[in-house]
């Protein structure tokens, strides 16, 4: 327990817990503003190959993590196509790993929620004379508790992931190590009890992004 | 409004985030899971950047990942421990100018009731034969690590080729590093090849102990291996020079040497006399 509480109290800590926080969070706000239109479109309009991009998108909530670490390590590398941008180990490299793992969350949860409105809605909302494209803000408006949720499952995607941001950050000491890489690279040491209490603080930090979303949504209730 | 703080709070940690090392000079080192996990570069580095103003990224990856990852253009210096790997790096125009550093040994651990009876032997061949003949369990790193290579080359010395695949249960490839291997051998009481830094830094033995050690066939050295301007123009190669010479250098020779985990030496300096 002694070495729970060493770690739990240094400054080499509070980084690694600011670097998840700001990584994940910083993902799932990309997964937001990506998943929100696309999921919203998919759910309003009608267009030659819907069907295929949201049996895809559904697909996608399965995304294998080291999969898409593998795939954005080999277009981020020096002998990759996306090579010049130097991308590769720094936690730029994992924003854009968790965004491809979150996005299809968002935009599942989303096309389902106001799919469900269009139906019960979309009737009246046509005969105000509203055009889908015009309908899509009342409708994320009506929906926006299950938009809540499908922000928070992109969240709980990002912060608990290890798989995607191990293969394309290094798990760099002071630099791209978060809370999930160092509690894996602490199993590894053999500091089982460690890196279990470490598990628990990040379960913890999970359960205060989740109530501070629901308390900011419950206070702009109109 | 408790609320409202915390996303101040939030949004200030992930502005520390993004800006954090923007400005210091920094490389890439690709280097094996041994040399961190036994604690060795967290303990030295610090001295070189408080002396260059060079901050190191460490990748521990395992030689053979180290390697593909430096030979990609992704690092700037490598510190690696499998001389077979690194020939081929090396003739593959990739690296120049190989160091060695320090060294330290592999021991063998297992079970402490030692099925195989391998326990107080310094032949490591025999024990593998012993730990074969007995079918006895052993967990095999499987990665193309430098510990893996080694390993490999062990059996193949003595003939054998085990493989789950052919039904020897008894053999486990795990697919992991040192750590995960330890833990591996750990929980099926199962012997395995470990280096012996990362084998005193490591918390959970359970019932594991050293039983095979002092071969000279298990030593095991560090080499740093500077990349090739020609093949890998991108890579901040003074910077790299500035580290390799500072881990050869009197400074970092003795750094290494003052290592110690619970009073024992983990790495033996050897810039000046390689093993």
């Amino acid at each position: 327990m002694a070495d729970f509480w060493t770690t739990v109290g240094s400054g080499e800590f509070a980084r690694i817990v600011a670097l998840s926080l700001g990584v994940s969070l910083s993902a799932t706000a990309l997964a937001v503003l990506l998943g929100l239109p696309l999921g919203a479109s998919l759910a309003v309009f009608r267009f030659a190959g819907r069907r295929p991009l949201i049996v895809i998108i559904n697909a996608l909530l399965g995304l294998p993590p080291v999969v898409v670490g593998l795939a954005l390590y080999l277009v981020l590398s020096r002998a990759g196509p996306l090579g010049e941008l130097r991308l590769l180990f720094t936690p730029g490299a994992m924003v854009l790993a968790q965004t491809v793992l979150a996005t299809p969350i968002v935009a599942a949860l989303v096309h389902r929620a106001v799919a469900d409105l269009w139906a019960d809605y979309g009737g009246a909302l046509r005969v105000d004379g509203a055009t889908p494209l015009r309908s899509i803000p009342t409708l994320l408006a009506m929906g926006r508790k299950q938009l809540l949720t499908a922000g928070l499952a992109g969240f709980g995607r990002t912060i608990s992931e290890v798989g995607a941001i191990l293969v394309v950050g290094g798990n760099i000491a002071g630099y791209t190590r978060t809370m999930t890489t160092t509690i894996a690279l602490e199993t590894s040491k053999g500091n089982l009890s460690l890196a279990l209490g470490l598990g628990l603080v990040l379960i913890g930090i999970s359960m205060a992004v989740s109530a501070t979303a629901f308390a900011l949504g419950a206070g702009r209730r109109p | 409004m408790v609320a409202r703080r915390l996303v101040v709070l939030l949004i200030a940690g992930w502005l520390a985030t993004v800006a954090g090392g923007a400005w210091a000079e920094s490389i890439v080192l690709a280097s094996t899971t041994s040399v961190q996990d036994s604690g060795l570069l967290e303990h030295i580095l610090p001295a070189f950047t408080a002396a260059t103003g060079i901050d190191v990224r460490v990748l521990a990856q395992g030689t053979g990942q180290a390697l593909t990852t430096a030979a990609r253009g992704d690092a700037d210096l490598v510190l690696v421990h499998d001389p077979e790997a690194e020939d081929r790096f090396i003739a593959e125009g990739h690296g120049k100018d190989r160091r060695q550093i320090a060294w330290n040994d592999f021991v063998i651990v297992g079970p402490s009731a030692d099925p195989a009876h391998v326990g107080g032997g310094h032949d490591a061949q025999a024990a593998l034969r012993a730990i074969a003949a007995a079918r006895a369990p052993f967990v095999s790193r499987g990665d193309k690590s430098g510990t893996d290579a080694l390993e490999k080359r062990l059996w193949r010395a003595i003939g054998l080729k085990p493989s789950s695949a052919a039904g020897d249960a008894w053999y486990r490839d795990i697919g992991g590093g040192m750590g995960a291997a330890l833990n591996a051998a750990a929980g099926m009481n199962a012997y395995t090849l470990t280096d012996r830094g990362t084998w005193l830094n490591f918390a959970n033995k359970a019932d594991l102990k050293i039983l095979v050690e002092g071969d000279p066939g298990l030593v095991n050295r560090y080499d740093v291996i500077l990349l090739d301007p020609v093949k890998h123009p991108d890579a901040k190669h003074e910077a790299a020079r500035r580290l390799r010479d500072w881990l050869i250098s009197p400074a970092g020779q003795s750094a290494i040497g003052a290592y110690t985990v619970r009073g024992e030496q983990l790495f033996h300096p050897s810039a000046a006399a390689p093993k």
